[in-house]
């Protein structure tokens, strides 16, 4: 078990998502970065979809009340286990009564701990995400707070054959380096995000020179941006003629242009329906890389076509694919 | 305005990433209409490549369960389907919700009064008057999207979202009427409350109405 030190707000549990129940209203949420939820989870040999704990504030602390195996993947916090740095993408063993600091990353926006096993919520509706707006699932249904104690369901997986001890101290490649995308290394120009996007229903409504500043200029991602979406600021986007939509069906990484011009990208807690006109799509696949982009800094948007958005999710089962023999790998030659 | 649903005369579908597709059905918003879309949904929603079908107003989208590899046959057979014309009625309860109208938690009512120029107990009575149904659910957990307001208290959507209604608002946004189902956000004018609790996420089915049932606001009291 583990107990909340900080007096956060915002961090959350999550798993990979609530799916199947948009008919009843009920958005998707789960993680805003998927791909280090999973990755953190298979160094764990936890399944990919169990929760963990998205935590976009710091400095974060916490105190594990029993000996548990844990990994950090996400945002590098300069984590800090009894004083002892923890690398990032990484998994380590806690004794009980260790304090783990995580530390406001220098980039990137949020961290993600797992826990051997996955955090112990009861599953509401096929998951274990917060529905804030529901205020049911995850962890009562609301933000963490402190004092609030996280159990974990016991482990089954990734103990070493003879000592029974659980195996870590190994860790991963993060998606950033193996996965860059734009024309600078993201790696070094961590001020620009860049992430692909599909045109919606709405794309052919707009200006000519709309459309052409839509792709060639950086969106600042303002400061009022969240788990519910991000609203950019920009040269403001406009239509040929005034746009009325009935409400219909959204999906998170769907761009609304309100009447102010100024797009908003509906991110994991968004309401799954809207009326606002719909310019472009970020695809699923990059999903991940605004999850970790930061109020503050820019986006900049790259067309792109449905078979090349499709074989990008291809590349990121493989990358995970990639970490999973790894993870085996270091499993067997401690056998 | 140009609204585009109205404007052409074939459905228009749309990508949604590679989430899902929109279909938007040409025509009006109508019962007739969303009949052929609770159809269209009931008839689409056993395709394997199909997650789950999510009926909205004259409109539906469809979430992928994988991203088909060709996206051309999905949109022939989803025409196809739709150019079939079935209607799906569904047999709907008839729910009674009682409302306290204007006071402390139907603060909007007076704009609602400027805009129409009708009197408090005029804007009840028509407000009260018809049997809506409910084309879909969206928005938030258990929030119905309702058809059947008169236009006469058609009352234009509020300049600056009040941020935190709290759940069982009745309120009016343009010519749809609808009530919150949890504390949140609203651009609409409230004009009233119920008690009903809408959404239980651990019943099953979790929301306590579905597309088309019936609703019918009785008046319990109106606060000047």
């Amino acid at each position: 078990m583990i107990e909340i030190l900080s007096a956060t707000a915002l961090a959350t549990v999550q798993d990979l998502g609530r799916e199947g129940y948009l008919r009843y209203g009920v958005g998707t949420s789960g993680a805003m970065d998927r791909v280090a939820l999973a990755a953190g989870n298979i160094l764990l040999g936890n399944p990919e979809n169990a929760a963990a704990i998205e935590i976009p504030v710091f400095p974060f602390h916490l105190k594990f009340r029993d000996d548990i195996a844990f990994a950090l993947t996400g945002a590098d916090a300069t984590a800090q286990l009894d004083g002892m740095p923890i690398p990032p993408w990484w998994t380590a063993q806690a004794k009980k009564d260790q304090v783990l600091c995580l530390n406001a990353p220098n980039h990137g926006a949020r961290c993600y701990l797992a826990l051997a096993g996955g955090i112990d919520v009861p599953v509401v509706l096929g998951s274990r995400s917060t529905q804030l707006r529901g205020e049911f699932g995850g962890h009562c249904g609301r933000p963490l707070q402190q004092g609030d104690v996280l159990g974990a369901i016991r482990s089954t997986a990734r103990s070493d054959a003879f000592t029974g001890s659980p195996l870590v101290d190994f860790g991963v490649q993060p998606p950033e380096v193996a996965l860059p995308l734009g024309e600078a290394d993201s790696s070094v120009d961590r001020s620009r995000t860049f992430v692909r996007v599909l045109p919606a229903a709405e794309y052919d409504c707009y200006e000519e020179s709309s459309l052409a500043s839509f792709w060639e200029q950086d969106w600042k991602i303002t400061s009022q941006s969240d788990r519910y979406g991000y609203r950019l600021a920009g040269t403001a986007m406009v239509p040929k003629q005034a746009l009325e939509q009935r409400s219909h069906g959204i999906v998170p990484g769907v761009i609304q242009v309100p009447p102010s011009g100024q797009p908003i990208i509906q991110l994991r807690d968004a309401q799954p329906s809207g009326g606002y006109p719909k310019i472009g799509t970020v695809i699923e696949a990059d999903l991940w890389r605004l999850g970790q982009a930061r109020p503050g800094t820019r986006l900049r948007f790259v067309q792109t076509t449905y078979e090349d958005a499709v074989s990008a999710l291809d590349t990121i089962q493989d990358y995970l694919s990639k970490i999973r023999s790894l993870a085996e790998l270091y499993l067997l030659s401690k056998r | 305005m140009m609204n585009r649903a109205h404007s052409d005369h074939s459905p228009r579908i749309s990508l949604l990433g590679t989430t899902g597709l929109l279909f938007e059905a040409p025509g009006e918003l109508d019962i007739r209409n969303q009949r052929r879309i609770w159809w269209l949904a009931r008839q689409v929603e056993g395709w394997p490549c199909i997650r789950e079908a999510v009926p909205s107003m004259a409109n539906l989208m469809l979430i992928f369960q994988s991203p088909p590899r060709n996206l051309a046959t999905v949109r022939e057979d989803l025409l196809t389907t739709w150019n079939l014309g079935g209607e799906l009625t569904l047999d709907g309860r008839i729910v009674e919700l009682p409302v306290v109208y204007g006071g402390e938690h139907g603060p909007h009512i007076a704009d609602v009064i400027a805009h129409t120029g009708l009197t408090i107990e005029e804007i009840v009575k028509i407000h009260t008057e018809p049997l809506y149904t409910v084309y879909a659910l969206g928005s938030h957990p258990g929030y119905c999207y309702l058809g059947g307001m008169d236009p006469r208290i058609a009352t234009p959507r509020r300049k600056v979202p009040v941020l935190s209604l709290p759940g069982g608002a009745v309120s009016i946004g343009g010519v749809q009427t609808g009530v919150s189902a949890s504390t949140g956000p609203s651009g609409w004018n409230t004009i009233g409350h119920t008690d009903m609790a809408f959404f239980d996420p651990h019943r099953d089915p979790p929301a306590l109405l579905a597309p088309g049932d019936l609703i019918r606001f009785r008046a319990e009291r109106i606060i000047k």
